[in-house]
């Protein structure tokens, strides 16, 4: 038990690091591998949190995860999105890359003060280390929303936003209703699908996909 | 069986569209046969839920009590009037886009349709969830339908901040989730979670009330998460700006107000102030928009921010007259709204133009859409004789009461406020003196037809309320724990 503990918490510490690369490169294409590989972390804390709760739904988690995500996402992406945005270096963005991070780590450390009521009114062990390392990287994920302009990177974003719920849900709820899993893991490629597609109209109308750039519609 | 058929026919009005059958046009009836049918089963859906029955079908997996047959009912409705101004208006909007662009519109259309039917009715709560998050994606490429810079753009925004908002709710969905396996209760619904409530950890409970709040919020449109929210709804076509306005927004707000009873059972935790602070600031901030806006699309949308705000308030000053008052707002709001988009979407379809100091005159050139266009914002702003009146009355009613005279002072100063607004700008698009000859272009028969047609229950339900509504309305508010 104490062997899965510690490889859980190397686990978390590892998809901090994946979700700070989402938000701090440069490059499209990096941060679509890094997303990829914040998702094989999820499935092995995933495969770990199984082992230690004997619990088939995780397995199921991970099954689902390593199909839609490390495989499906980036295959929907690669098709929808032609090849030419992941050549795109973003140069400019809302925020320099130092300053981001430096706001990035006050995010991880504010996480850790939003989690720790929640965990002190309970017990659930592995809940100590993915509960607060999964609200980090939903509000990085948000944070990455908000800082990058390029269209793939925003969307990456949000699926990490929505990896970090899942690295906090497969310690606090082991045994969500599989239909619910399903449903769920049928929903996050119906978001890469749809954003991917809307990201290619934008390119063909406007020649760009800086969504950060478009500002036609506001209150003046 | 009948909340089996409200997803059905949705789905087979869906692939007959989108199959060789819907081809030549024939789509848009085909979809307008699907929504009287779906009607026809909300209403008896309804008319059971009134006499306060309790109507499920598939064991437990599909349910509904009065406060979600009352949604199903406006959804139906809704979608049966946009699907008849659909009928010729995306035929002429669609003209260059080729055959399949009006077979796609009618194969989401149908599925949006279905997805917003199913957010009331499904009995788990994660796959509610699920259905809302559709909601979104399913209306996104409806919303960029007119492919234009701005319409790409409002959709962009529109996906992204929703789905944000959407994923924070799943968060809070998760933790309510392990709240009630904590307390030891077994079925994820909202009656599982009402009765799980008390027992729940208020460590858990409050961070997930907010979660949900904050996220579903986003596609709500409360303030300040609303920015997405009057791009999406002035850029998209008038038929989906009904829909996205007059009843989406209610639909996710039927959510948040699920959470009030779970919420209510806890005596350490108060929603009340949330409701009431979340409500107003909308409310507040609509107003102001209301009174420098220039588009008349973007009006409507945020005339909706502003009702948002209201049925919050309502939902949050507590009691049973004030949860009846919510309910009948909720109503009221669901049909003036959409007819207001239909009165606006010919007003821009005859004009060419959706801006407020383009268009003067309009009784001279456009009677029908003249008087629709007038009487939709009395209906919208709560002149009597419409509902919103009344449902508006019962609020102020209800909280001056209870004795909350500082929230039902600065409701009632920003509802006058915004009731000049409106008025102000749709006087003069009404009666302003024309500049020159503008060149207008007909409007379609189908158009007219929806503007007579949806009409009869936006006059009557201000007049009269029958006394199944009464019953449902009644249902609905006991379903908020009013």
């Amino acid at each position: 038990m104490a062997v899965i503990f510690a490889l859980d918490a190397l686990t978390g510490a590892v998809f901090l690091l994946t979700t700070l690369g989402v938000v701090a490169n440069r490059q499209v294409l990096a941060s679509l591998q890094l997303f990829i590989a914040q998702s094989l972390l999820l499935t092995f804390s995933a495969i770990l949190l199984g082992i230690a709760t004997h619990s088939l739904h995780l397995f199921a988690v991970a099954a689902i995860t390593v199909a839609t995500k490390t495989v499906l996402i980036p295959w929907v992406l690669r098709h929808t999105v032609s090849s030419e945005v992941y050549r795109t270096r973003e140069i400019d963005r809302v925020l320099n890359i130092p300053s981001s991070l430096l706001i990035a780590a006050a995010l991880v450390v504010f996480a850790y003060a939003v989690a720790n009521p929640m965990l002190s009114a309970v017990h659930t062990p592995f809940a100590k280390i993915n509960l607060p390392l999964g609200i980090a990287a939903m509000l990085l994920g948000i944070f990455t929303v908000v800082v990058r302009r390029e269209a793939v990177p925003q969307l990456l974003g949000l699926l990490a936003l929505e990896n970090g719920v899942f690295f906090a849900g497969v310690a606090i709820v082991p045994d969500l209703p599989v239909i619910a899993e399903l449903a769920a893991a049928v929903d996050v490629p119906v978001v890469a699908l749809v954003v991917g597609m809307l990201t290619r109209r934008i390119h063909v109308r406007l020649g760009t996909t800086s969504v950060g750039r478009l500002v036609a519609l506001r209150e003046d | 069986m009948e909340l089996a058929g409200v997803l059905f026919f949705p789905a087979l009005a869906c692939a007959l569209s989108l199959s060789p059958l819907g081809r030549h046009g024939r789509a848009a009836p085909i979809t307008l046969i699907g929504s009287v049918i779906v009607f026809a089963l909300a209403v008896r859906v309804a008319i059971a839920a009134a006499h306060g029955g309790h109507i499920e079908a598939f064991g437990e997996w599909l349910t509904c009590d009065g406060l979600g047959a009352l949604v199903l009912g406006l959804v139906a409705l809704v979608a049966m009037t946009a699907a008849l101004f659909s009928w010729s208006y995306i035929r002429v909007r669609a003209a260059h886009g080729g055959k399949r662009k009006e077979q796609n519109y009618y194969g989401l259309y149908n599925l949006f349709i279905m997805s917003l039917l199913a957010v009331p009715i499904l009995a788990n709560v994660a796959l509610m969830w699920v259905a809302v998050e559709l909601t979104t994606l399913l209306s996104a490429f409806l919303v960029g339908f007119e492919d234009t810079p701005e319409a790409l753009e409002a959709a962009w925004k529109y996906v992204v901040l929703t789905t944000v908002g959407a994923v924070l709710a799943l968060f809070g969905f998760l933790i309510l989730y392990w709240g009630s396996r904590i307390a030891g209760f077994e079925p994820f619904t909202w009656v599982g979670l009402v009765e799980a409530a008390p027992r729940m950890p208020p460590a858990l409970l409050w961070p997930a009330f907010l979660l949900i709040l904050v996220g579903f919020g986003t596609k709500v449109g409360l303030v300040p998460m609303h920015t997405w929210l009057p791009d999406a709804h002035s850029q998209a076509p008038a038929s989906i700006c009904a829909l996205l306005s007059g009843v989406e927004t209610t639909t996710v707000l039927y959510v948040i107000l699920r959470l009030f009873p779970v919420v209510g059972g806890v005596p350490t935790l108060d929603a009340r102030p949330w409701f009431i602070c979340f409500g107003l600031l909308s409310v507040c901030i609509a107003t102001l928009l209301l009174v420098y806006v220039r588009d008349f699309k973007r009006m409507f949308a945020f005339s909706t921010v502003e009702h948002m705000g209201i049925i919050l308030v309502a939902a949050g000053l507590g009691g049973a007259e004030a949860h009846l008052g919510a309910a009948y707002q909720i109503t009221g709001h669901a049909l003036a709204k959409s007819f207001c988009f239909f009165s606006a979407g010919s007003v821009a379809m005859t004009f060419g133009t959706q801006e407020i100091a383009s268009v003067r005159g309009l009784v001279k050139f456009a009677p029908l859409s003249a008087i629709a266009l007038a009487g939709g914002a009395f209906a919208i702003t709560g002149a009597p004789p419409f509902a919103l009146f009344v449902s508006e009355f019962l609020i102020f009613k209800a909280g001056i009461a209870s004795g909350q005279y500082l929230t039902i002072a600065l409701l009632s100063f920003f509802v006058a406020v915004a009731f000049c607004a409106v008025l102000y700008h749709v006087n003069r698009m009404t009666f302003g003196a024309p500049h020159g000859h503008p060149t207008l272009a007909p409007l379609p028969w189908s158009c007219k037809a929806t503007l007579v047609i949806a009409a009869i229950p936006l006059l009557a339900i201000g007049i009269y309320i029958p006394v199944v509504l009464q019953n449902l309305l009644r249902a609905a508010a006991a379903a908020m724990g009013g």
